[in-house]
């Protein structure tokens, strides 16, 4: 078994390496962008199949993040970056059960590279995925609250410095001190939270779809032809379970960001 | 003992210790969730969305410890 956690290199364009997920991933992207610009010019008042098919998912996700939001305004901005998430997660994760993929390999100097690779088993594209949602976010903050208000959220000491102004005065104040320090405890811990954030996001669906890869290759391995089946229809189910947690978590979080300067006042 | 015994042993007690704390807390989800919409069977289409996030949200201490396996193992 050969299982590598970096994807495999296939050749290099002057320093920039090109792996398998990348171009896996630009074969995706040229496919959707193909299918949205020629679905648009293509679009009937009454659909045909695809459009019908393609409907019924954008509706279904709009009503969902509709129900999830609850503000129309807002919904309309938040709703295409986590609806081409969802999307290209969702497509990226379906491509891995294509049967016969890891056969197509090319021969290099250190043995044959697979030509194909599971897109989302690459912890680069993850991690940049996951790193613009949560900048955006911040902004986001930023955006609703002021840069002193964000900087307030980390950085609390209100109740400490209260606690030194009422000591200069000659009262001792022991709760101001506990209440202050608590605060500043808690603002370290919201820093710590928004760094969470992107190891959280990321390792899960990078995990999840490495777990999956690497559990087909082994039931393979031990019981050809009828083990991996059932591991098949696990993967199948954690593909779309992944894509949607993915999609809706970010959906949650840029609410949630928006909102934060409702909560203060 | 080789360093790569110590390596085998340790992806694996890192993975199973790893999925206790996911494994009960998913179970309880589960649970819950199946309480209340046997509680309530209209809210069903509502509850299973919640139900598969929080059991990911849950998950992910699991997956950090399948990850530092994984790392372990290959690398």
């Amino acid at each position: 078994m050969d299982i590598s956690l970096s994807p495999e290199i296939l050749f290099y364009i002057g320093f920039f390496p090109v792996t398998n997920s990348f171009l896996s991933m630009l074969a995706l992207s040229a496919g959707l962008v193909l299918f949205s610009l020629i679905g648009v010019k293509r679009l009937k008042d009454v659909p045909s199949k695809i459009q019908s098919v393609a409907e019924l998912v954008f509706e279904g996700s709009w009503n969902f993040a509709l129900s999830t939001i609850g503000d129309e305004k807002k919904t309309r901005k938040i709703f295409p970056y986590v609806f081409t998430i969802f999307i290209f997660v969702l497509l990226a994760n379906l491509l891995t059960l294509i049967p016969g993929q890891s056969a197509v390999s090319y021969q290099s100097a250190g043995g044959a590279v697979p030509f194909f690779r599971a897109i989302m088993a690459d912890y680069g594209l993850v991690f940049i995925m996951t790193i613009t949602s949560v900048i955006m976010m911040q902004i986001i903050t930023i955006a609703a609250v002021g840069p002193l208000g964000y900087a307030g959220k980390f950085i609390n000491i209100k109740n400490l410095a209260g606690f030194f102004v009422n000591l200069f005065k000659g009262k001792l104040k022991f709760g101001m001190l506990a209440q202050g320090c608590l605060d500043v405890f808690l603002g370290f811990m919201d820093l710590i939270g928004e760094l969470a954030k992107v190891f959280s996001l990321s390792f899960r669906l990078f995990g999840n779809v490495f777990a999956g890869e690497v559990l087909g290759a082994v039931m393979l391995f031990l019981l050809p032809f009828f083990g991996p089946v059932p591991f098949l229809f696990l993967g199948l189910l954690s593909s779309c379970v992944q894509a949607f947690v993915f999609a809706v978590l970010t959906l949650v979080f840029v609410n949630m960001a928006s909102e934060a300067g409702m909560q203060s006042e | 003992m080789d360093s790569e015994v110590f390596k085998l042993l340790a992806a694996g007690l890192c993975m199973g210790l790893g999925a206790i704390g996911p494994g009960v807390g998913e179970g309880f989800i589960g649970g819950k969730a199946l309480e209340a919409i046997g509680r309530n069977p209209e809210v069903a289409g509502k509850v299973t969305p919640l139900m598969f996030v929080a059991m990911a949200v849950t998950e992910s201490t699991g997956i950090y410890s399948l990850v530092i396996a994984l790392i372990i193992l290959f690398s």
